[in-house]
């Protein structure tokens, strides 16, 4: 396969940018769209360029760091994939890419199509964990879970955080990362406790850095994990109760 | 987060390249005040006042259907409607809470549209450099704030026509609707504006009435497939019912000269209603 690849450069975070486009011969239809980088970048190499700064590091699907825009469109035409585990048979001999990073006020780009995501841990680090004591491991099957909330609980937990939804909101929203973060700890029996102060402090630290949702529904069809939009009706529900929830829990404390 | 109440905007979020587009107040406003100074309360908020403008959207147009049954039954449902609440409330006394919680509601639902669309702006201050290519969002779901605005436009329009008579000049009967109508919309330009802000109604009710689900979290498998479907027959029903006016007023079924239909019910005494009906 031949293609034409259309690049977003940009030498920093502060720096303009623009697109480059480069001729491509030899593409094999069973590379993935991260070794068709691979082969442009050894190539821009050899002839002493700098070469195109992209994220990755499982190559399978888990890690969340290969995300793109390829051809306006989130980790590109494969429905449920990321961009590491799309291969090129799903382009044509012939076909131009266009390539470009997220575009996100809270996913500044710091080289080419590399951004930093970390707007997404500022949301876990308010809430996206569980506190409990450390010691021995508690017996398996102490605490019984029905089937179907474990099973919504693993949907929830699928989410790579690779910000896709975002890159595909007309609002830059990231409501589906946010409500599947939320969803995975506030349906297990583990996350209780923690349950409303949780969602209050992780909503709210979201709305410092995304935009609002207004349910478009373009986040779930970029989603690689296919995270379901029913996480954030559970989000939205979840919040208004913390609301009034955690003033009760105010007056036991004081 | 844990035991103690975080010292909310004590830590600061911006750290490396990262920084915030939007600060939560230092202070919230008491419960359930506060809700409003977030985005998603701000999204419920629009849903509520969603659902009763929807509620007023329904009872109107299934109010004005009475306008096929004649002069008379349509000029007396518009007296009833002054009257609900009957010796127990004054004159007018019902109808004039309805239009305040209308607008109170309206207030609010285009208070938070326009907060939320400047935060979105800024969430997103360089658009992407290529096309993008959308699967899910639809014209309905991406015209809202048109839609909205159109709506707001005519509505103003509406009152100012029917409410208060301002273009109508000698025509206008206080009182006698059925000719303000008959004459306001006998005229093809207003029925046109008719017909294209009650298709931007249909159209903000199509995404609306099914968005409303997801922003209050309405949200359970044995219903999520019924909440497009009902925000399709809704949007339908409305968009049916309300164009049904301007086009039969325009095709002539319904005009002035239908008016042949006895003002007063038989045996009944001229009263204010029918003021102007027998000329
Ligand atoms: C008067 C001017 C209006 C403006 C500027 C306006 C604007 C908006 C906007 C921007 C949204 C959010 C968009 C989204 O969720 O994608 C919205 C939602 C909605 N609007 Fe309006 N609107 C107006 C009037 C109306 C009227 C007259 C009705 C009802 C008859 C209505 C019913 C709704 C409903 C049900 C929603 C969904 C709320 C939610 O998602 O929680 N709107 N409107
Ligand atoms: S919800 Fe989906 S698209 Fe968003 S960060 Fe998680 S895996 Fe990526
Ligand atoms: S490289 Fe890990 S998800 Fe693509």
């Amino acid at each position: 396969m031949r293609i034409t690849l259309k690049v977003w450069r940009q030498d920093g975070p502060t720096a303009p940018g623009s697109f480059e486009t480069y001729d491509v011969p030899g593409v094999s239809p069973d590379m993935s769209f991260l070794e068709m980088l691979d082969v442009v970048n050894d190539r821009l190499t050899l002839d002493g360029k700098r070469p195109i700064v992209f994220e990755h590091d499982c190559r399978e699907g888990i890690c969340g760091s290969c995300g793109m825009m390829i051809n306006g469109v989130p980790h590109g035409p494969e429905r449920g994939t990321a961009t590491c585990q799309l291969h090129m048979r799903k382009f044509h001999d012939g076909d131009q890419i266009v390539v470009e990073p997220w575009r996100s006020a809270a996913f500044p780009v710091i080289r080419d199509v590399a951004v930093d995501r970390s707007a997404f841990d500022r949301i876990i680090e308010a809430g996206g964990y569980i506190s409990t004591p450390t010691g021995a491991a508690p017996d398996a099957n102490l605490t019984l879970i029905p089937k179907p909330v474990a099973d919504a609980a693993m949907d929830a937990a699928a989410c790579i955080g690779c910000g896709a939804c975002v890159a595909a909101c007309p609002n830059s929203a990231a409501q589906l990362f946010t409500s599947a973060k939320l969803a995975h700890l506030n349906l297990l029996p583990q996350g209780q406790a923690e349950r409303w102060a949780r969602t209050e402090a992780m909503v709210e630290t979201m709305e410092e850095f995304f935009g609002s949702c207004t349910n478009h529904g373009e986040c779930r069809e970029a989603c690689p994990k296919e995270i379901s939009l029913d996480f954030i009706a559970m989000m939205n529900r979840d919040y208004v109760k913390s609301k009034r929830k955690n003033r009760k829990l105010l007056s036991q404390i004081r | 987060m844990a035991t103690t109440t975080p010292a909310r905007g004590s830590q600061s979020s911006a750290r490396g390249l990262v920084r915030p587009t939007f600060s939560q107040p230092r202070r919230r406003l008491p419960y359930p005040f506060g809700l409003y100074q977030t985005a998603v309360g701000k999204k419920w908020v629009m849903g509520v006042t969603g659902i009763m403008m929807m509620g007023f959207v329904l009872v109107h147009m299934i109010g004005n259907l009475h306008m096929y049954e004649g002069p008379a039954k349509y000029n007396e449902y518009a007296e009833a409607l002054r009257t609900v609440g009957g010796a127990l409330m004054p004159r007018e006394g019902v109808l004039w809470a309805l239009r305040l919680g209308l607008l109170g509601a309206a207030a609010l639902h285009i208070h938070s549209a326009a907060t939320l669309t400047i935060i979105n702006r800024r969430s997103r201050p360089l658009a992407y450099q290529s096309p993008r290519d959308y699967s899910a969002a639809n014209f309905a779901s991406r015209t809202m704030r048109a839609t909205g605005i159109i709506v707001l436009l005519f509505v103003i329009f509406h009152l100012l026509d029917l409410t208060w008579g301002v273009f109508l000049g000698e025509d206008y009967i206080t009182g006698d609707v059925y000719n303000n109508v008959t004459r306001s919309l006998s005229s093809l330009p207003i029925a046109l504006l008719y017909l294209l802000a009650n298709i931007a109604l249909a159209v903000h009710l199509f995404h609306g009435a099914w968005s409303m689900f997801q922003s209050l979290g309405w949200n359970s498998p044995q219903f999520n497939q019924a909440r497009r479907v009902f925000a399709a027959a809704f949007a339908g029903l409305i968009l049916v019912g309300n164009l049904s006016f301007p086009i039969l007023n325009l095709t002539g079924v319904v005009s002035q000269d239908s008016r042949t239909t006895p003002c007063v019910a038989e045996g009944g005494e001229e009263t204010r209603i029918c003021l102007g009906v027998n000329e």
